[in-house]
């Protein structure tokens, strides 16, 4: 049954079901032809669903528009909606939230990632099936398992508080992990952590395999140090791929919505409050949609901007 | 493969021994929270909320049962007067002193998960099949402006995006419907699919292909008999990654469904059962809802890489 | 390229294969599946959407009476409340046809209305000789008008609620208990009417063992995401004397909103919850409440009157073990306004059977039966039957507290108003950010802008 050729198949009854005519027309098509009719579906498909939109988003950023109340129109602003934005001490503070969940997911993530690749580089035996056990968080989807978290952090009944009231010797329930004001912005850097750990872990692990035998041996003969050879080859070695992971999930951690979401909702007050929770509120739930289209493309210029950046930074550090 | 890093450390027995058991230990200790979302769906309500914790307990299909049905409380004189009950899950139910009133909304929330998942999966498998053949090549103009131009769309937050989307599926009332949704999740994945597919075509010679056309194949033939079949690996890891992550995807399915095509996940967290939450009930659900990315996953475990970096690492 | 390698790499791809076509299989199943259940939906069906709680469950063993008498079929889509506000006002403003018939939140009708989202229904109640006289005006004012006091209706008023207490009257009889609160307060121990009272009682019962387990005070509204902080906190402020605005110059703010009155409410409300609540209380809304209370942690819980008759019936904590209470008093008598009104969604297109069930609702005796399964009826063949008190343990409390009831702002903006007073007063409350006359200054801010935005100001 397992023919790999099952798809070959499917081409041939394809080709066969094509009427002789149209075959031809398009098997006498030239490469620009079927290069373009190859590319054209999927731009149309962009254009139409990313950057009509993205267009649009601008436009209504300069207008007072409020998607709730289509019946009393609307007028142009100006960059009224950007002034507000940038004045308003409350966005501030998301940001700074934002900034601040980044900044130690990323941080933590790096340690223990580059960590634990480190020492499954080492390839004991099993280390696949752990190694794919670890994995395993970070396919999960967000909203749904972070849900279950809030169980987990339950003060009287969650397991979380259950094993750190055990291990600390005090009572699980003397501390709420997401009501209270100083924990609750831990409390989703250790979610976050715990999904994305592995995803720092596997591509260190990619870098830490990329680098030839050949290297250490040499460094060997020269009598380095097992700890010189680790700053002086491993971790240069090891950086590019570290920062290319850091770079897509700075950015992925930056749009968080979802994980935060459903474990705090920007609560307790608004310390867990990210760009993307205040973003929603105003947009789907004030229905300021100028306004809040603003901040949407002041968001977005800012990740723009600061990705454009740290690529030219990751391909220096490439060219070392 | 090498094994560059212990050749060059000779790493003494003890710290490789210490090196597994800190990541046994690490692995361990991230597998129980799952662990813990399948325990709570065989928990009765009582026992998922007692203190302390339950890890030892009686194993009870209830989470699984209120999961799928409504159930409405009765008085005793009203429970008295009924038939005896028909079904084991009818005799679960009674012995709460409820009665079930009718299915419950998980089951087509399941259902238009997998419709959504697995339209917008072959679309932008499809598209982006095409697209990587074109890009991998053909001298397309402008072609890394292209492909970066494709890939900078996943950079707008999801929300950001929603808010026109949400205005143009008004106007065209595509608004909680799964055309709607499943064209939605295409552009999402589209990008993934082109970047991923894209390193699949360039590993494949070019030679094949110009050998089948000196054979008198057309272009059009030489792909789909030639390049096609040698790109079915490339195609199902695709897939697969396209269809975890329309399976998994969240904010726009919050903003643009309501009820006709909502997925699961909006759907789990509001999973209540008589007065709070019923956790057995949402984590039967969760379960249920994340087994198909366990077992993917591991099927995958080979391709991982390649998937969560758009192409950009390949090992 | 070792041929070790190359096997795996084909395993791998049977692998795949294997995994891609179980895949396969279930997405077609689930396609027959959901293509099947299209094709048995009735024609004449109607979905009707609301909240999902208890008074849901009596609707639907009452809407069988409709389609028994019609032959029109019902759905619904309930929607647990934390999300129903967000999930709903999103169904209407995307312009959906989801719901034929909605049961909505009074604050929605202003913008309903002025969007277009319902039906208006004057002229189908004059045609069908439905008399808005039928139900108590209080409800009428507060469920089916816009603007507001106008004869213009939007809604019929289907389920008359609002804020009021349970409390443990067994624990409130034990005799020890009874003994050492007189000792202790110098009176007896009784239902409080007062704030004041209300906290002592809350704190007299913190952190006590009764029957072997530590109990807490009082269970009240603290949640951030919907609407839950402030339907808390205004139960408060209202006994205090707050207004929204000064009577004669509409969205005047200032000095009603920030009134001596009002920080003082609102000190008093950041106490109760620093005293007297249950560890880890900062986000509770309808249902946390209902689970403190009957897992037998409170002595006192805040909640709507809607939740009392499932209280009343639950096997561990209701019968007389329950007693129930008005809000109490500071100043004023005052309480906070729920409850909804049913209404008819433009965008459907099943209007006109969504119009027969609001007719066959809107009869005295499916709204004598609407009450006797749950649901409080608003209209006068049930609330002014003299025997009305009778029926229930909370039925005359729950006359007097909508002869007293005050709503949030209805306005087109309500959503803006209030996402602005739930985040300064969870600001303030729980996490614990300033001074109350700084939160009520920030919210005048805030809703000053709000209405400067609306053209108002």
């Amino acid at each position: 049954m397992t023919t790999p050729s099952t798809l070959d198949k499917v081409a041939d009854r394809a080709a066969r079901a094509t009427p002789d005519s149209v075959a031809r027309r398009i098997g006498g098509l030239s490469d620009k032809a079927v290069a373009w009719l190859f590319i054209a579906p999927t731009i149309t498909l962009l254009l139409a669903i990313n950057i009509f939109p993205l267009i649009w988003t601008v436009y209504l950023s300069f207008t007072n528009y409020k998607a709730n109340r289509s019946a009393r129109g609307f007028q142009w602003i100006g960059t009224r909606n950007y002034e507000r934005v940038l004045n308003d001490s409350d966005i501030w503070h998301t940001l700074q939230v934002t900034a601040h969940f980044v900044v130690w997911t990323m941080s933590i993530q790096v340690i223990l990632g580059f960590g634990l690749a480190w020492l499954l580089n080492r390839q004991f035996k099993g280390h696949s099936f752990w190694t794919t056990l670890i994995l395993l968080p970070m396919m999960l989807s967000p909203a749904v398992v972070g849900n279950f978290w809030t169980f987990l952090y339950q003060p009287q009944i969650g397991l979380f508080n259950y094993v750190i009231g055990f291990f600390a010797g005090i009572d699980a329930s003397s501390f709420e992990m997401l009501g209270s004001v100083t924990l609750a912005p831990w409390a989703i850097v250790i979610v976050d952590t715990w999904m994305w750990t592995p995803y720092l872990m596997l591509i260190c692990l990619a870098g830490l395999r990329s680098i030839p035998d050949y290297i250490y041996e040499a460094a060997e003969v020269d009598r380095a140090s097992a700890w010189r050879q680790f700053w002086s080859i491993t971790v240069p070695m090891v950086l590019p791929f570290l920062m290319l992971a850091v770079l897509f999930r700075a950015i992925e951690n930056f749009k968080m919505f979802d994980l935060v979401v459903e474990l705090t909702s920007g609560g307790p007050g608004s310390v867990t409050e990210l760009a993307s929770i205040n973003l929603k509120r105003e947009a789907f739930e004030k229905w300021r949609t100028g306004y809040s289209s603003a901040f949407a493309i002041i968001l977005f210029v800012t990740v723009f901007g600061a990705a454009n950046i740290y690529v030219k930074a990751l391909n220096r550090v490439k060219q070392r | 493969m090498s094994a560059g890093a212990q050749a060059a450390f000779r790493p003494k027995a003890w710290t490789g021994r210490l090196a597994a058991a800190t990541v046994i230990v690490y692995a361990l200790v991230t597998m129980v929270p799952i662990a813990w979302i399948f325990m709570t769906g065989f928990k009765t309500p009582q026992d998922s909320i007692s203190y302390p914790p339950k890890a030892v307990f009686e194993p009870s299909l209830e989470g699984y049962v209120n999961l799928f049905t409504t159930r409405t409380r009765q008085t005793p004189e009203y429970m008295r007067s009924l038939p005896p009950p028909e079904t084991w899950y009818d005799e679960l139910v009674r012995s709460r002193s409820m009665v079930i009133a009718g299915p419950s909304k998980f089951g087509e929330r399941f259902t238009n998960s997998l419709i959504i998942g697995f339209g917008s999966t072959f679309f932008s498998v499809f598209l982006g099949t095409l697209a990587a053949y074109a890009f991998s090549r053909f001298t397309v103009p402008l072609k890394d402006d292209l492909l970066f131009f494709i890939l900078s769309t996943r950079m707008m937050p999801p929300i950001a995006v929603a808010i026109p989307i949400f205005l143009m599926y008004r106007t065209l009332g595509l608004s909680d419907t799964h055309l709607g949704m499943i064209i939605l999740y295409t552009a999402v994945n589209v990008s993934l699919s082109v970047w991923l597919l894209k390193g699949f075509v360039d590993e494949i010679p070019r030679e094949y292909e110009e050998a089948a056309m000196i054979d008198g194949y057309s272009r059009f033939q030489a792909f789909y008999k030639v390049v096609l079949p040698q790109m079915t690996t490339g195609i199902a890891a695709t897939a697969i990654f396209c269809l975890i992550f329309a399976w998994n995807e969240y904010a726009f399915a919050l903003l643009l469904t309501s009820g006709t095509a909502q997925t699961a996940p909006p759907f789990i967290p509001t999973i209540i059962g008589e007065g709070g939450l019923d956790w057995p009930a949402v984590a039967s659900g969760t379960t249920i809802f994340l087994l198909p990315v366990l077992f993917f996953t591991i099927l995958l475990r080979k391709q991982l890489l390649r998937g969560i970096t758009f192409g950009a690492v390949r090992k | 390229m070792p041929c070790g390698r190359n096997k795996n790499l084909r395993e791998e791809i049977f692998m795949l294969k294997d995994g891609l076509r179980i895949a396969a299989g279930v997405g077609l199943a689930a396609g027959i599946v959901g293509a099947s259940s299209l094709a048995t939906a009735q024609d004449k069906e109607i979905t009707l959407c609301w909240a999902a709680w208890d008074p849901a469950n009596a609707l639907v063993e009452l809407s069988k009476d409709f389609t028994a008498a019609t032959g029109i079929g019902m759905k619904y889509e309930f929607v647990p409340w934390p999300n129903f506000a967000d999930r709903m006002l999103n169904e209407l403003n995307s312009g959906g046809k989801l719901c034929d018939l909605m049961i909505g939140d009074s604050q929605w009708l202003g913008g309903s209305a002025e969007n277009g989202h319902y039906v208006k229904l004057n002229e189908f109640f004059d045609k069908e000789g439905i008399s808005m006289n039928d139900f108590l005006p209080a409800t009428v004012y507060a469920y089916s008008t816009w603007p507001k006091g106008t004869p213009n209706y939007w809604a019929l008023p289907a389920m008359g609620d609002a804020l009021g207490w349970v409390y443990r009257k067994d624990w409130f009889t034990m005799p020890e208990l009874r003994e050492e609160f007189k000792k202790q307060f110098g009176r007896d121990l009784t239902p409080p009417t007062t704030w004041k009272e209300l906290k002592e009682v809350a704190s007299f019962f913190q952190g006590r063992e009764i029957d072997g387990k530590t109990v807490y005070g009082a269970a009240i509204f603290t949640e951030r995401g919907s609407e839950g902080i402030t339907m808390g906190v205004t139960s408060a402020l209202y006994p205090w004397g707050f207004r929204y605005q000064n009577p004669d110059r509409p969205y005047e703010m200032q000095s009603y909103v920030n009134s001596d009155g009002a920080a003082e409410a609102l000190d008093f409300y950041k106490d109760l919850y620093e005293c007297c609540t249950p560890p880890g209380y900062t986000d509770a809304y309808m249902s946390a409440n209902l689970d403190a209370f009957k897992s037998g942690q409170v002595a006192l819980m805040m909640n709507w009157f809607a939740f009392f008759p499932g209280l009343y019936k639950d096997p561990v904590v209701g019968g007389d073990k329950i007693g129930f209470m008005v809000n109490p008093a500071a100043t004023t008598e005052a309480s906070t306004l729920g409850g909804q009104g049913i209404s008819v969604v433009a965008y459907s297109d099943k209007k006109e059977e969504a119009l027969q069930y609001i007719k066959w609702f809107a009869q005295s005796e499916v709204q004598k039966k609407w009450w006797s399964l749950g649901g409080y009826s608003c209209h006068v063949a049930v609330l002014l039957d003299p025997n009305f008190a009778s029926t229930a343990p909370f039925a005359a409390d729950f006359l007097k507290a909508m002869s007293g009831v005050k709503d949030f702002w209805q306005e087109p903006a309500y959503a803006e108003l209030l996402l602005a007073m739930q985040k300064r007063m969870h600001d303030y409350i729980v996490a614990d950010e300033g001074t109350a006359a700084q939160a009520l200054d920030l919210l005048i801010e805030d809703w000053t802008e709000t209405f400067e935005d609306e053209g108002k100001l």
